[in-house]
Protein backbone atom coordinates (compact mmCIF):
# COMPACT_ATOMS: atom_id res chain seq x y z
CA UNK A 1 0.00 0.00 0.00
CA UNK A 2 1.41 3.41 -0.60
CA UNK A 3 2.63 5.48 2.20
CA UNK A 4 1.33 8.82 0.54
CA UNK A 5 -1.75 9.08 -1.69
CA UNK A 6 -2.56 12.44 -3.35
CA UNK A 7 -5.49 12.84 -5.26
CA UNK A 8 -6.35 15.64 -7.30
CA UNK A 9 -4.71 18.10 -4.76
CA UNK A 10 -5.67 21.33 -5.39
CA UNK A 11 -4.74 25.03 -3.37
CA UNK A 12 -5.75 28.31 -3.74
CA UNK A 13 -4.61 31.44 -2.61
CA UNK A 14 -7.47 33.67 -2.23
CA UNK A 15 -9.91 33.43 -5.10
CA UNK A 16 -7.29 34.05 -7.45
CA UNK A 17 -4.27 32.38 -7.09
CA UNK A 18 -3.66 28.34 -8.04
CA UNK A 19 -1.12 27.39 -6.33
CA UNK A 20 -1.29 23.60 -7.16
CA UNK A 21 -3.75 22.56 -9.53
CA UNK A 22 -5.25 18.92 -9.76
CA UNK A 23 -2.13 17.50 -8.52
CA UNK A 24 -1.94 13.48 -8.19
CA UNK A 25 0.89 11.09 -7.43
CA UNK A 26 1.37 8.48 -4.88
CA UNK A 27 4.27 7.79 -2.73
CA UNK A 28 5.47 3.94 -1.88
CA UNK A 29 7.34 3.28 1.82
CA UNK A 30 11.07 3.87 1.68
CA UNK A 31 10.64 6.05 -1.78
CA UNK A 32 13.28 9.28 -2.11
CA UNK A 33 11.30 11.40 -4.45
CA UNK A 34 12.87 14.81 -6.04
CA UNK A 35 10.78 17.58 -6.77
CA UNK A 36 12.33 19.81 -9.04
CA UNK A 37 10.42 22.66 -11.10
CA UNK A 38 10.80 26.86 -11.16
CA UNK A 39 10.32 29.04 -8.43
CA UNK A 40 6.97 29.88 -8.12
CA UNK A 41 5.98 26.63 -9.18
CA UNK A 42 4.38 25.62 -5.64
CA UNK A 43 7.15 23.22 -4.34
CA UNK A 44 6.91 24.34 -1.29
CA UNK A 45 2.95 24.23 -1.27
CA UNK A 46 2.85 21.18 -2.14
CA UNK A 47 4.61 20.34 0.44
CA UNK A 48 2.97 21.95 2.97
CA UNK A 49 -0.05 20.78 2.08
CA UNK A 50 1.84 17.10 3.12
CA UNK A 51 1.52 17.78 6.81
CA UNK A 52 -1.21 20.38 6.86
CA UNK A 53 0.97 24.00 7.34
CA UNK A 54 -1.19 25.14 4.77
CA UNK A 55 -4.75 24.27 4.31
CA UNK A 56 -6.19 22.42 1.62
CA UNK A 57 -8.88 23.83 -0.97
CA UNK A 58 -10.09 20.52 -2.34
CA UNK A 59 -8.64 17.02 -2.90
CA UNK A 60 -7.12 14.64 -0.92
CA UNK A 61 -4.31 13.70 0.61
CA UNK A 62 -3.79 10.15 2.53
CA UNK A 63 -0.82 9.81 4.52
CA UNK A 64 -0.54 5.86 6.00
CA UNK A 65 -4.32 5.26 5.33
CA UNK A 66 -5.30 8.73 7.35
CA UNK A 67 -6.76 11.46 5.33
CA UNK A 68 -5.10 14.56 6.02
CA UNK A 69 -7.47 17.70 4.96
CA UNK A 70 -10.16 16.94 7.93
CA UNK A 71 -7.74 16.18 10.48
CA UNK A 72 -7.36 18.84 13.41
CA UNK A 73 -6.09 19.25 16.83
CA UNK A 74 -4.93 16.40 18.44
CA UNK A 75 -5.32 13.88 15.64
CA UNK A 76 -3.36 16.80 13.55
CA UNK A 77 -0.65 16.67 15.85
CA UNK A 78 -0.54 12.89 16.24
CA UNK A 79 0.02 13.19 12.16
CA UNK A 80 2.81 15.76 12.18
CA UNK A 81 4.85 13.45 14.50
CA UNK A 82 5.06 10.76 11.75
CA UNK A 83 6.09 13.66 9.12
CA UNK A 84 9.28 15.58 10.03
CA UNK A 85 10.28 18.37 7.70
CA UNK A 86 13.68 20.19 7.07
CA UNK A 87 13.77 24.03 6.09
CA UNK A 88 15.86 26.21 3.78
CA UNK A 89 16.37 28.79 6.43
CA UNK A 90 16.67 25.64 9.19
CA UNK A 91 14.01 27.18 11.14
CA UNK A 92 16.08 26.94 14.64
CA UNK A 93 15.96 28.70 17.83
CA UNK A 94 19.53 30.63 17.23
CA UNK A 95 19.59 31.53 21.09
CA UNK A 96 18.82 28.04 22.31
CA UNK A 97 21.82 25.45 21.89
CA UNK A 98 22.03 21.95 19.66
CA UNK A 99 20.43 19.71 22.10
CA UNK A 100 17.55 21.90 22.84
CA UNK A 101 16.77 22.38 19.28
CA UNK A 102 17.07 18.55 18.48
CA UNK A 103 14.71 17.95 21.70
CA UNK A 104 12.08 20.49 20.15
CA UNK A 105 11.30 17.29 17.63
CA UNK A 106 9.95 15.08 20.44
CA UNK A 107 7.48 18.37 21.53
CA UNK A 108 4.68 16.23 19.36
CA UNK A 109 4.65 13.56 21.54
CA UNK A 110 4.13 15.42 24.47
CA UNK A 111 1.15 16.61 26.96
CA UNK A 112 0.02 20.45 27.50
CA UNK A 113 2.58 20.51 30.91
CA UNK A 114 5.34 18.05 29.58
CA UNK A 115 5.69 20.27 26.41
CA UNK A 116 4.91 23.62 28.24
CA UNK A 117 7.58 22.92 30.45
CA UNK A 118 9.76 20.98 28.35
CA UNK A 119 10.50 18.14 30.22
CA UNK A 120 12.27 15.31 28.41
CA UNK A 121 12.57 12.02 29.87
CA UNK A 122 16.60 10.72 30.48
CA UNK A 123 16.20 8.31 27.15
CA UNK A 124 14.86 11.18 24.67
CA UNK A 125 17.71 12.72 25.59
CA UNK A 126 20.39 10.03 25.48
CA UNK A 127 18.48 9.82 21.75
CA UNK A 128 18.86 13.01 20.91
CA UNK A 129 22.46 12.74 21.69
CA UNK A 130 23.65 9.59 20.00
CA UNK A 131 21.10 11.22 16.59
CA UNK A 132 23.56 14.35 17.00
CA UNK A 133 27.05 12.13 17.75
CA UNK A 134 26.25 10.60 14.21
CA UNK A 135 25.83 13.81 11.88
CA UNK A 136 29.30 14.77 13.57
CA UNK A 137 27.97 17.34 15.23
CA UNK A 138 29.24 16.01 18.62
CA UNK A 139 31.63 18.67 19.46
CA UNK A 140 28.24 21.09 18.92
CA UNK A 141 26.05 19.70 21.27
CA UNK A 142 25.69 22.02 24.26
CA UNK A 143 26.76 25.34 21.75
CA UNK A 144 24.17 27.94 20.81
CA UNK A 145 23.00 27.65 17.02
CA UNK A 146 23.89 31.14 16.44
CA UNK A 147 27.24 29.94 16.73
CA UNK A 148 26.92 27.53 14.11
CA UNK A 149 27.49 27.37 9.89
CA UNK A 150 24.74 26.71 7.59
CA UNK A 151 25.95 23.50 7.16
CA UNK A 152 25.77 22.82 10.70
CA UNK A 153 22.34 23.77 11.63
CA UNK A 154 21.14 22.24 8.48
CA UNK A 155 22.00 19.04 10.04
CA UNK A 156 20.56 20.60 13.78
CA UNK A 157 17.60 20.91 11.65
CA UNK A 158 17.99 16.93 10.32
CA UNK A 159 18.79 15.44 13.80
CA UNK A 160 15.51 17.50 15.20
CA UNK A 161 13.70 15.61 12.32
CA UNK A 162 15.12 12.44 13.10
CA UNK A 163 14.44 12.45 16.72
CA UNK A 164 11.35 12.83 15.76
CA UNK A 165 10.95 8.98 14.62
CA UNK A 166 8.87 10.02 11.42
CA UNK A 167 7.53 8.01 8.56
CA UNK A 168 8.29 10.77 5.98
CA UNK A 169 10.41 13.53 5.83
CA UNK A 170 9.65 16.39 3.51
CA UNK A 171 12.84 18.46 2.81
CA UNK A 172 12.07 22.36 1.71
CA UNK A 173 15.08 23.91 -0.31
CA UNK A 174 17.54 22.10 2.15
CA UNK A 175 20.67 22.73 0.16
CA UNK A 176 19.35 26.40 -1.44
CA UNK A 177 21.77 28.66 1.31
CA UNK A 178 24.52 26.27 1.44
CA UNK A 179 27.97 25.63 -0.57
CA UNK A 180 28.17 22.67 -2.60
CA UNK A 181 30.72 21.48 -0.10
CA UNK A 182 27.80 21.58 2.79
CA UNK A 183 25.30 21.12 0.68
CA UNK A 184 26.82 17.33 -0.22
CA UNK A 185 27.43 16.33 3.01
CA UNK A 186 23.97 17.37 3.69
CA UNK A 187 22.22 15.10 0.60
CA UNK A 188 24.59 12.26 1.35
CA UNK A 189 22.80 12.46 4.66
CA UNK A 190 19.17 12.61 3.47
CA UNK A 191 20.33 9.65 1.23
CA UNK A 192 21.72 7.29 4.01
CA UNK A 193 19.00 8.41 6.31
CA UNK A 194 16.35 7.07 3.40
CA UNK A 195 18.63 3.78 3.01
CA UNK A 196 19.44 2.83 6.08
CA UNK A 197 16.56 3.69 8.70
CA UNK A 198 13.73 3.13 5.38
CA UNK A 199 12.57 6.81 6.06
CA UNK A 200 10.71 7.91 2.83
CA UNK A 201 12.10 11.00 1.79
CA UNK A 202 10.53 13.79 -0.22
CA UNK A 203 12.67 16.36 -1.33
CA UNK A 204 11.88 19.68 -3.18
CA UNK A 205 15.13 21.33 -5.46
CA UNK A 206 16.38 23.82 -7.35
CA UNK A 207 19.43 22.18 -8.45
CA UNK A 208 18.33 19.73 -11.26
CA UNK A 209 21.84 18.00 -11.30
CA UNK A 210 21.43 17.09 -7.27
CA UNK A 211 18.18 15.68 -7.87
CA UNK A 212 18.83 13.63 -11.16
CA UNK A 213 21.50 12.53 -8.95
CA UNK A 214 20.04 11.47 -5.55
CA UNK A 215 16.06 10.68 -6.32
CA UNK A 216 15.14 7.89 -7.33
CA UNK A 217 12.65 9.30 -8.45
CA UNK A 218 11.35 12.52 -10.37
CA UNK A 219 8.02 14.81 -10.19
CA UNK A 220 8.43 17.79 -12.31
CA UNK A 221 5.95 20.65 -11.57
CA UNK A 222 5.26 23.78 -13.39
CA UNK A 223 2.34 25.97 -12.92
CA UNK A 224 1.04 24.16 -10.29
CA UNK A 225 0.83 21.27 -11.80
CA UNK A 226 2.64 17.82 -12.58
CA UNK A 227 4.45 17.84 -15.93
CA UNK A 228 6.80 14.62 -15.64
CA UNK A 229 6.46 11.97 -12.62
CA UNK A 230 8.81 9.22 -13.18
CA UNK A 231 12.49 7.96 -12.68
CA UNK A 232 15.64 10.23 -13.55
CA UNK A 233 17.28 8.35 -16.48
CA UNK A 234 13.59 8.36 -18.64
CA UNK A 235 13.71 12.41 -17.97
CA UNK A 236 14.67 14.19 -21.30
CA UNK A 237 16.84 17.57 -21.68
CA UNK A 238 13.47 18.28 -23.81
CA UNK A 239 11.52 17.55 -20.50
CA UNK A 240 13.64 19.29 -17.90
CA UNK A 241 13.06 22.19 -20.87
CA UNK A 242 9.30 21.58 -20.69
CA UNK A 243 9.31 21.78 -16.79
CA UNK A 244 11.49 25.04 -16.32
CA UNK A 245 9.27 26.44 -19.28
CA UNK A 246 12.33 27.41 -20.80
CA UNK A 247 14.05 27.25 -24.48
CA UNK A 248 16.72 24.32 -24.94
CA UNK A 249 19.89 26.56 -24.04
CA UNK A 250 18.66 28.86 -21.48
CA UNK A 251 19.07 26.73 -18.20
CA UNK A 252 22.50 26.53 -16.18
CA UNK A 253 22.77 23.02 -16.01
CA UNK A 254 25.75 20.57 -15.99
CA UNK A 255 24.28 17.41 -17.70
CA UNK A 256 27.75 15.97 -18.63
CA UNK A 257 27.71 13.11 -15.77
CA UNK A 258 24.55 11.53 -16.97
CA UNK A 259 26.02 11.01 -20.33
CA UNK A 260 29.22 9.48 -19.24
CA UNK A 261 27.61 7.48 -16.87
CA UNK B 1 12.71 69.52 -23.10
CA UNK B 2 14.28 68.10 -19.99
CA UNK B 3 13.05 69.97 -17.12
CA UNK B 4 16.12 71.38 -14.72
CA UNK B 5 15.67 69.13 -11.80
CA UNK B 6 18.42 71.22 -9.87
CA UNK B 7 16.61 74.62 -10.60
CA UNK B 8 12.99 73.02 -9.56
CA UNK B 9 14.37 71.76 -6.25
CA UNK B 10 15.82 74.54 -5.49
CA UNK B 11 12.71 76.50 -6.06
CA UNK B 12 10.72 74.03 -3.80
CA UNK B 13 13.34 74.10 -1.05
CA UNK B 14 12.64 78.08 -1.43
CA UNK B 15 9.16 77.62 -1.39
CA UNK B 16 8.90 76.19 1.54
CA UNK B 17 11.08 78.22 3.93
CA UNK B 18 9.05 81.01 2.62
CA UNK B 19 6.02 78.99 3.65
CA UNK B 20 7.54 78.52 7.46
CA UNK B 21 8.70 81.95 7.56
CA UNK B 22 5.07 83.22 7.16
CA UNK B 23 3.58 80.32 10.02
CA UNK B 24 6.22 81.69 12.11
CA UNK B 25 5.46 85.49 11.72
CA UNK B 26 1.82 84.85 11.58
CA UNK B 27 1.71 83.08 15.03
CA UNK B 28 3.77 85.47 16.64
CA UNK B 29 1.05 88.25 15.58
CA UNK B 30 -1.76 86.52 16.54
CA UNK B 31 -0.18 85.38 20.07
CA UNK B 32 1.27 88.63 20.34
CA UNK B 33 4.49 87.04 21.43
CA UNK B 34 7.34 89.13 21.64
CA UNK B 35 10.54 87.51 20.62
CA UNK B 36 13.00 89.86 21.51
CA UNK B 37 11.62 89.62 24.89
CA UNK B 38 11.51 86.34 25.45
CA UNK B 39 14.77 85.84 24.55
CA UNK B 40 16.52 88.63 26.68
CA UNK B 41 14.77 86.79 29.44
CA UNK B 42 16.58 83.74 29.29
CA UNK B 43 19.59 85.41 31.10
CA UNK B 44 17.31 86.40 33.90
CA UNK B 45 15.56 83.11 34.24
CA UNK B 46 18.69 81.79 34.69
CA UNK B 47 20.00 84.06 37.76
CA UNK B 48 17.16 83.36 39.15
CA UNK B 49 17.20 80.03 39.60
CA UNK B 50 21.05 80.36 40.31
CA UNK B 51 20.00 82.13 43.14
CA UNK B 52 17.11 80.44 44.16
CA UNK B 53 16.72 77.22 42.74
CA UNK B 54 19.81 76.02 45.06
CA UNK B 55 19.07 73.41 47.82
CA UNK B 56 20.75 74.93 51.29
CA UNK B 57 21.17 73.62 54.93
CA UNK B 58 17.19 73.25 55.75
CA UNK B 59 16.62 71.53 52.42
CA UNK B 60 19.82 69.04 52.97
CA UNK B 61 17.83 68.19 56.26
CA UNK B 62 15.08 66.60 54.44
CA UNK B 63 16.69 64.61 52.17
CA UNK B 64 15.71 61.62 54.41
CA UNK B 65 12.38 62.14 52.96
CA UNK B 66 13.24 63.30 50.11
CA UNK B 67 14.94 59.72 49.50
CA UNK B 68 11.98 57.70 50.78
CA UNK B 69 9.63 59.20 48.53
CA UNK B 70 12.29 58.45 45.62
CA UNK B 71 12.64 54.73 46.79
CA UNK B 72 9.04 54.61 47.13
CA UNK B 73 8.44 56.18 43.05
CA UNK B 74 10.97 54.22 42.09
CA UNK B 75 9.36 50.72 43.06
CA UNK B 76 6.11 51.98 41.61
CA UNK B 77 7.43 52.64 38.35
CA UNK B 78 9.27 49.18 38.27
CA UNK B 79 6.12 47.27 39.79
CA UNK B 80 3.95 48.96 37.11
CA UNK B 81 6.66 48.45 34.31
CA UNK B 82 6.94 44.70 35.17
CA UNK B 83 2.93 43.78 35.92
CA UNK B 84 2.19 45.72 32.99
CA UNK B 85 4.90 43.75 30.37
CA UNK B 86 3.82 40.52 32.00
CA UNK B 87 0.08 41.07 30.81
CA UNK B 88 1.62 42.40 27.11
CA UNK B 89 3.12 39.96 26.47
CA UNK B 90 0.10 37.38 26.83
CA UNK B 91 -1.82 40.13 24.53
CA UNK B 92 1.06 40.26 22.35
CA UNK B 93 1.38 37.04 21.68
CA UNK B 94 -2.66 37.00 21.37
CA UNK B 95 -2.37 39.88 18.33
CA UNK B 96 0.82 38.73 16.44
CA UNK B 97 0.49 36.86 12.84
CA UNK B 98 2.58 34.19 13.90
CA UNK B 99 1.01 33.41 17.40
CA UNK B 100 -2.63 34.78 17.48
CA UNK B 101 -4.61 31.04 17.95
CA UNK B 102 -6.98 32.94 15.58
CA UNK B 103 -7.03 35.56 12.95
CA UNK B 104 -10.38 36.96 14.42
CA UNK B 105 -8.52 37.79 18.07
CA UNK B 106 -4.90 39.69 16.73
CA UNK B 107 -7.80 42.96 15.36
CA UNK B 108 -9.55 43.41 19.32
CA UNK B 109 -5.71 42.62 20.98
CA UNK B 110 -4.24 45.37 18.25
CA UNK B 111 -7.23 47.72 19.00
CA UNK B 112 -7.08 47.50 23.22
CA UNK B 113 -3.06 48.61 22.96
CA UNK B 114 -3.93 51.42 20.59
CA UNK B 115 -6.36 52.62 22.74
CA UNK B 116 -3.83 52.01 26.04
CA UNK B 117 -0.69 53.58 23.91
CA UNK B 118 -2.28 56.63 22.41
CA UNK B 119 -3.59 58.22 25.37
CA UNK B 120 -0.69 60.21 27.18
CA UNK B 121 0.32 59.40 30.66
CA UNK B 122 -1.06 62.11 32.10
CA UNK B 123 -3.97 62.04 30.36
CA UNK B 124 -4.45 58.63 31.68
CA UNK B 125 -3.56 59.51 35.43
CA UNK B 126 -6.34 62.53 35.02
CA UNK B 127 -9.03 60.28 33.68
CA UNK B 128 -8.45 57.96 36.49
CA UNK B 129 -8.41 60.50 39.18
CA UNK B 130 -12.33 60.20 38.88
CA UNK B 131 -12.19 56.82 39.45
CA UNK B 132 -9.49 56.22 42.10
CA UNK B 133 -9.09 59.64 43.90
CA UNK B 134 -5.62 60.87 44.51
CA UNK B 135 -3.89 57.87 45.32
CA UNK B 136 -1.13 55.67 44.51
CA UNK B 137 -3.67 53.52 42.57
CA UNK B 138 -3.89 56.28 40.19
CA UNK B 139 -0.40 56.50 39.45
CA UNK B 140 0.03 52.84 39.21
CA UNK B 141 -2.81 52.29 36.75
CA UNK B 142 -2.06 55.71 34.45
CA UNK B 143 1.75 53.87 34.11
CA UNK B 144 0.35 50.19 34.06
CA UNK B 145 -1.83 51.50 30.60
CA UNK B 146 1.11 53.18 28.87
CA UNK B 147 3.36 50.69 29.62
CA UNK B 148 1.41 47.80 28.88
CA UNK B 149 -0.14 49.41 25.15
CA UNK B 150 3.57 50.22 24.37
CA UNK B 151 4.85 46.42 25.28
CA UNK B 152 1.47 45.03 23.33
CA UNK B 153 3.34 47.01 20.20
CA UNK B 154 6.46 46.45 20.30
CA UNK B 155 6.10 42.48 21.22
CA UNK B 156 3.62 42.09 18.69
CA UNK B 157 6.38 43.00 16.31
CA UNK B 158 9.62 41.63 17.59
CA UNK B 159 7.28 37.76 17.49
CA UNK B 160 6.52 38.35 13.87
CA UNK B 161 10.11 39.08 13.35
CA UNK B 162 12.60 36.80 15.31
CA UNK B 163 10.10 33.43 15.45
CA UNK B 164 8.07 32.99 12.53
CA UNK B 165 10.61 30.58 11.10
CA UNK B 166 10.73 27.93 14.40
CA UNK B 167 7.24 28.20 14.85
CA UNK B 168 6.85 27.04 11.77
CA UNK B 169 9.46 24.20 12.56
CA UNK B 170 7.58 23.40 15.68
CA UNK B 171 4.04 23.25 14.27
CA UNK B 172 5.63 20.32 11.40
CA UNK B 173 6.58 17.99 15.39
CA UNK B 174 3.12 18.24 16.25
CA UNK B 175 4.46 20.32 19.15
CA UNK B 176 1.07 21.74 21.02
CA UNK B 177 0.35 25.25 21.15
CA UNK B 178 1.58 26.44 24.64
CA UNK B 179 4.92 23.67 23.66
CA UNK B 180 5.20 26.21 20.70
CA UNK B 181 4.63 29.26 22.67
CA UNK B 182 7.34 28.46 25.92
CA UNK B 183 10.15 26.54 23.76
CA UNK B 184 10.37 28.85 20.46
CA UNK B 185 8.56 32.31 20.89
CA UNK B 186 9.28 33.29 24.83
CA UNK B 187 12.98 32.34 23.97
CA UNK B 188 13.83 33.76 20.60
CA UNK B 189 12.03 36.94 22.02
CA UNK B 190 13.62 37.05 25.74
CA UNK B 191 16.47 39.46 25.25
CA UNK B 192 14.01 41.93 22.91
CA UNK B 193 11.15 41.73 25.98
CA UNK B 194 14.10 42.62 28.65
CA UNK B 195 15.44 45.44 27.04
CA UNK B 196 11.98 47.34 26.27
CA UNK B 197 10.93 46.08 29.74
CA UNK B 198 13.77 48.03 31.08
CA UNK B 199 13.46 51.14 29.06
CA UNK B 200 10.00 51.05 30.32
CA UNK B 201 10.73 50.96 33.63
CA UNK B 202 13.53 54.26 32.97
CA UNK B 203 10.34 56.06 31.28
CA UNK B 204 8.24 55.48 34.44
CA UNK B 205 10.28 56.53 36.69
CA UNK B 206 10.57 59.64 34.85
CA UNK B 207 6.89 60.16 34.19
CA UNK B 208 5.98 58.72 37.53
CA UNK B 209 7.34 62.45 39.04
CA UNK B 210 4.79 63.87 36.58
CA UNK B 211 2.19 61.18 37.69
CA UNK B 212 2.65 62.13 41.46
CA UNK B 213 2.22 65.72 40.91
CA UNK B 214 -0.95 65.31 39.36
CA UNK B 215 -2.19 62.14 41.84
CA UNK B 216 -0.55 63.45 45.44
CA UNK B 217 1.76 60.76 45.45
CA UNK B 218 5.38 60.16 45.07
CA UNK B 219 8.20 62.31 44.74
CA UNK B 220 6.26 63.93 42.42
CA UNK B 221 3.99 65.47 44.93
CA UNK B 222 7.01 66.97 47.70
CA UNK B 223 7.74 68.62 44.60
CA UNK B 224 4.74 70.04 44.24
CA UNK B 225 4.20 70.54 47.95
CA UNK B 226 7.92 72.10 48.21
CA UNK B 227 7.46 74.71 44.77
CA UNK B 228 3.89 75.99 45.92
CA UNK B 229 5.02 76.43 49.33
CA UNK B 230 7.98 79.35 47.85
CA UNK B 231 9.82 76.51 49.44
CA UNK B 232 12.75 76.57 46.19
CA UNK B 233 15.81 75.12 47.97
CA UNK B 234 14.26 72.09 48.90
CA UNK B 235 12.10 71.77 45.75
CA UNK B 236 15.71 72.02 43.85
CA UNK B 237 16.81 69.22 45.74
CA UNK B 238 13.89 66.86 44.26
CA UNK B 239 14.92 67.66 41.01
CA UNK B 240 18.62 67.14 41.51
CA UNK B 241 17.87 63.54 43.80
CA UNK B 242 15.80 62.64 40.31
CA UNK B 243 17.84 63.25 37.57
CA UNK B 244 20.67 61.24 40.00
CA UNK B 245 18.27 58.82 40.15
CA UNK B 246 17.83 58.40 36.85
CA UNK B 247 21.31 58.93 35.27
CA UNK B 248 22.05 55.58 37.64
CA UNK B 249 19.02 53.53 36.97
CA UNK B 250 19.65 54.19 33.06
CA UNK B 251 23.31 52.98 33.64
CA UNK B 252 22.59 49.61 35.59
CA UNK B 253 19.88 49.31 32.90
CA UNK B 254 22.80 49.52 30.15
CA UNK B 255 25.10 46.86 32.07
CA UNK B 256 21.92 44.26 31.84
CA UNK B 257 21.44 45.46 28.00
CA UNK B 258 24.89 44.49 27.37
CA UNK B 259 24.62 41.56 29.33
CA UNK B 260 21.61 39.67 27.74
CA UNK B 261 21.93 41.06 23.88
Amino acid sequence: MALLQVDALTKRYGSETLALDQISFSVQPGEFVGIIGPSGAGKSTLLRCMNRLVDITSGDVRFDGVSVPTLHGAALRRQRTQIAMIFQHYNLVNRLTVIENVLHGRLGYKGMFQGMLGLYSEAEKRNAVQVIESLGLSEQIYKRCDQLSGGQKQRVGIARALVQQPKMLLCDEPIASLDPNSAKIIMDTLREINQTMGITVLVNLHQVDVALRYAERIIGINGGRVVYDGAPNHLSNEQIYQIYGSEAGDLILDLSERYAA
Amino acid sequence: MQPDIFRMRRRQALLFFALLATLTYGAILITEYDTVKGLVAIPQAAIWAASNFVPDQEAFARLPRIIDKLVETILMAIASSTVASALGLVVALLGATTTRPHPWVSLPARGLASVFRNLDVSAWALILLFSFGQSAYTGFLALFFVTFGFIVRVMMETIDEVSTDSVEALRTTGAGYLAIISQSVVPACLPQLISWVLFMIETNIRSATLVGILTGTGIGFLFDLYFKSFNYSSASLVVLVIVIAVLLIEAVSNAIRRAVL
